[in-house]
Formats: structure tokens, C-alpha cells, sequence
């Protein structure tokens, strides 16, 4: 397996179902002099769940023979869940995760508040297309906690960033 | 894939990085390129980015004393949520400053060593809140402020800085968005909510005037505070109406300046408690 399969295959802390390649998190991996070098991008500005990625990759990178692991942070440009693969999301939503729809596009100028429904995001349970929030965040900062007023059961939304 | 994974990784005891999760706290900034731009003046990037670095880090530990003691476990997580996001946008900005400084600081010694004089937060991040509608009022009035000011940032020279600025103008929209959505809702409540939230806006509004009071270390890196009130006004006009509210009347004065070390004693509350622990066993780790 190359070094950029086997960073792929290192799976998310917080979501498991999901693997940091899924996620976009991977930006780009370099082999060379028996070495490699990862550089990542963090989720959201206090994800603690890097310290432990970096410290999965460069295990799976060593206990695959290669002697230096070096792991990079690239925080430009910003993550997005744009970025997420259509595996990622089919993987999220078979878990009971809603995927994020698009990222909002921003308009020039300042930032709009917007005030009034955002996207309907589906029931990833029973399929209902409409759902309404519980809470902005949930377990995890890139996470909302929604209901679904059909099967009445609560589920996590990833949002849109 | 089943959750064991997660829970055996979290106990799998190889290195420190994971005895506990998200503890083994490397540089924020490890791998990031750290050249500072040539010409950009080390002692003015520190200040700025202490001074954003600071506003998040002491607003973040206010935000934390709500653990245990929210209205509802879903605001609960949501401040908590947010006064990470603030925590991280904290650590980067502590941890270029410290870069930027060159005499070997790094985040820990500036968040846990420094004095309250040293430190350059603005004054609206200092108190504790009375009540939820104190927090979710100056929540309000900061992510609008901050906003704007990091939407600025993103032009400037230092990629750091530049690079905080983009993630943190995604995130600070959703702390506006949630603290918009509560105050809208207190205010355009019942009797009782609605007092009460129009007397958090009137307590919070005497600390406005001072986001947007120029800082000429700011201006020479090409940030103009005064020119984002414009758009502060705006939201915040936005809010008041759909919340019934009134906005108070401008409180003018010129009054102490967070950005220069003038701190209240609110601000030694919270170092008390946030360094109480790294001063009493220096060089400690977990």
C-alpha cells in the first residue's frame, strides 16, 4: 500500500464510520528519502481530535515500515464540508448522521445574518423531508442535533461550513 | 465499523497523545510554515495577535463557567461548543504570537504566566454573566464585532493571521447566529423574558464603544476597528427589531482601555482561576 492508501484508511476519532480521506482532511502526502510527510487541515479551530490524528497517522505510517513520519497542519485554505466525499457522506448517513448539504456561498460584503429557516435537511432514519432543530450544537462542534417530527426520532446533522 | 474501535483507540495506552482524550496538547501551529513576511513589523504581529488571542481565551473561560449550570443540556453543549471554537481560535493566535515574538513563549507560558496588566483583551469579555440573557446579549454584541473583524483579517500579510481569520469568520457566524436566535426569543417573549433581556443589552452596552476605538498597532497592519461599526449597527438593529427591543442610546466616554493592560478586577477572577493550577506547579504537564 502507498502512503497516501494507507493515511486514507485512518478513520476519523469522533466518527469512525468515517475516514480522514472521507472528511478531506488529508490535503496531501509525500513519500521520499524513506520518509513521508501528511499535511492535514483541522475541522474547526478547537477540534481536539488533531493531536489524536496526527498521532494515528504516524503510527499507521511507521508500523507500515516507514522510518520518519512527519505530520504538517496547512490551515489555508479553511476547511469545508464541501469537501467531503460522496462516500463520506453515504457513510454518515447510513450511520444516522444527516451529510451536509452545500456550503452556504457567501455573497460580497459583510456576512448576511440569517434569521430566518435554513435548508430542510432530510430524516437520514425514515426519509421524512422535512426535520427541525433541537440544538445549534451537539457532541461535537460540526454537529447540530435535529427531530423528526415523522418518526419522532432525534439525529445529528453535520452543518454546513 | 463498530464504536469499540473509538473507545479501544481511546484506552490503547501507547503514548501520551491519548491516555486521555484531547489531552497530549502539541503546538496548535505544528507543521504550519512560520516565516514571518518580511517587513511586517514582530513586535506589532505579537500585540495583534495577543489582543485577538486574549479577546477569545478570556471569553472562552466565562463561556466554560456555564458547565454545569445552563438552562437546558442543548445550551449546554452549544456554549460549550462555542467557548471551544473560541479555545481554538485562542491557541493558534497565543501560539503565533509567541512565534512572531521569538524569545521562546509559546501558548502555555502566555496564557498561564502573564499578568492581568499584560494582558490586551477588550473589557466586554472580562465579567461574569448575571443571567442566560447577559450571556447570549454579550455573546451577541461580541461575534457580531468579531466577525467583522476577522472577515478583515483575511487580507492581511501574516498567513497565520490570515489563515485564523477565514476559519474563524465560518464559525463566529454560527455564535452570532445562536446568540441572535436567543435574544430574539427572550426579547420577543414573555413580560418577564423580555425585561430581562432588555436589561442585559442595556448592562453590555456601556462596553460597545470601545471594540471599535482605533488601535494605532492595528492600524498600521492595516486593521481599522471604527470602520466595522457600521455593520455591527446594522445587526444589531437587525436583532433588536425581530426581539421588540430597544437599543440604548450611545454611552460615549472614553474609559479604561483593555487593548493597553487597563483590565477591571473581573479580569482577575478569571486569571485567578485559569492559572491557578500552571503557576502553582511550574513546568508541571499532565
Amino acid at each position: 500500500m502507498t502512503a497516501a492508501a494507507l493515511a486514507a484508511t485512518v478513520t476519523d476519532p469522533e466518527m469512525p464510520m468515517v475516514t480522514l480521506a472521507d472528511l478531506g482532511i488529508i490535503r496531501d502526502v509525500r513519500e521520499g528519502d524513506g520518509g513521508v510527510v501528511v499535511t492535514i487541515t483541522p475541522t474547526y479551530s478547537g477540534c481536539p481530535a488533531m493531536d489524536e490524528i496526527r498521532a494515528d497517522l504516524t503510527r499507521v505510517l511507521r508500523d507500515a515500515g516507514y522510518p520518519r513520519v512527519e505530520v504538517r497542519t496547512a490551515l489555508t485554505p479553511a476547511w469545508t464540508t464541501d469537501w467531503i466525499t460522496a462516500d463520506g457522506r453515504r457513510k454518515l448517513a447510513a450511520a444516522g448522521i444527516a451529510p451536509p448539504g452545500p456550503a452556504p456561498r457567501r455573497p460580497a460584503g459583510p456576512v448576511p445574518l440569517v434569521l430566518g429557516r435554513r435548508r430542510a435537511v432530510a430524516c437520514p432514519r425514515c426519509g421524512h423531508a422535512d426535520t427541525e432543530q433541537i440544538a445549534e450544537f451537539s457532541a461535537t462542534a460540526c454537529r447540530e442535533l435535529r427531530r423528526c417530527p415523522a418518526c419522532r426520532e432525534p439525529f445529528e446533522h453535520v452543518k454546513e461550513i | 465499523m463498530s464504536f469499540d474501535a473509538a473507545y479501544e483507540s481511546l484506552t490503547d495506552h501507547e503514548d501520551d497523545a491519548r491516555w486521555a482524550y484531547g489531552t497530549g496538547f502539541a503546538d496548535p501551529l505544528a507543521g504550519v510554515p512560520t516565516a514571518v513576511p518580511d517587513g511586517l513589523d514582530r513586535a506589532d504581529l505579537t500585540a495583534v495577535c495577543l489582543m485577538l488571542g486574549d479577546d477569545a481565551l478570556i471569553l472562552s473561560h466565562r463561556l466554560q463557567q456555564w458547565v454545569t449550570r445552563a438552562p437546558e443540556l442543548e445550551d449546554e453543549l452549544a456554549v460549550a461548543n462555542i467557548a471551544l471554537d473560541l479555545l481554538g481560535q485562542a491557541r493558534l493566535l497565543l501560539a503565533r504570537a509567541g512565534e512572531a515574538e521569538g524569545t521562546g513563549r509559546g501558548e502555555d507560558d502566555l496564557a498561564y504566566l502573564r499578568d492581568a496588566a499584560q494582558f490586551r483583551n477588550v473589557r466586554l469579555v472580562e465579567r461574569a454573566d448575571a443571567d442566560f440573557a447577559h450571556l447570549v446579549a454579550r455573546l451577541l454584541v461580541f461575534a457580531t464585532w468579531r466577525l467583522a473583524l476577522l472577515d478583515r483579517l483575511t487580507g492581511t500579510r501574516d498567513p497565520v493571521l490570515a489563515a485564523v481569520g477565514a476559519k474563524g469568520v465560518k464559525e463566529v457566524t454560527y455564535h452570532r447566529e445562536y446568540a441572535a436566535q436567543w435574544v430574539i426569543r427572550l426579547g420577543d417573549g414573555t413580560e418577564e423574558s423580555h425585561r430581562r433581556m432588555q436589561d442585559a443589552l442595556d448592562a453590555v452596552w456601556p462596553l460597545v464603544d470601545e471594540l471599535f476605538r482605533p488601535h494605532e498597532v492595528e492600524l498600521r497592519l492595516g486593521l481599522d476597528v471604527a470602520a466595522l461599526r457600521p455593520e455591527f449597527d446594522g445587526v444589531l438593529t437587525q436583532v433588536a427589531e425581530a426581539a421588540t427591543l430597544r437599543l440604548p442610546a450611545p454611552a460615549g466616554g472614553a474609559g479604561a482601555r483593555g487593548r493597553d493592560g487597563e483590565h477591571a478586577a473581573a479580569l482577575d477572577e478569571v486569571l485567578t482561576e485559569m492559572q491557578q493550577l500552571a503557576r502553582s506547579i511550574p513546568g508541571g504537564v499532565w
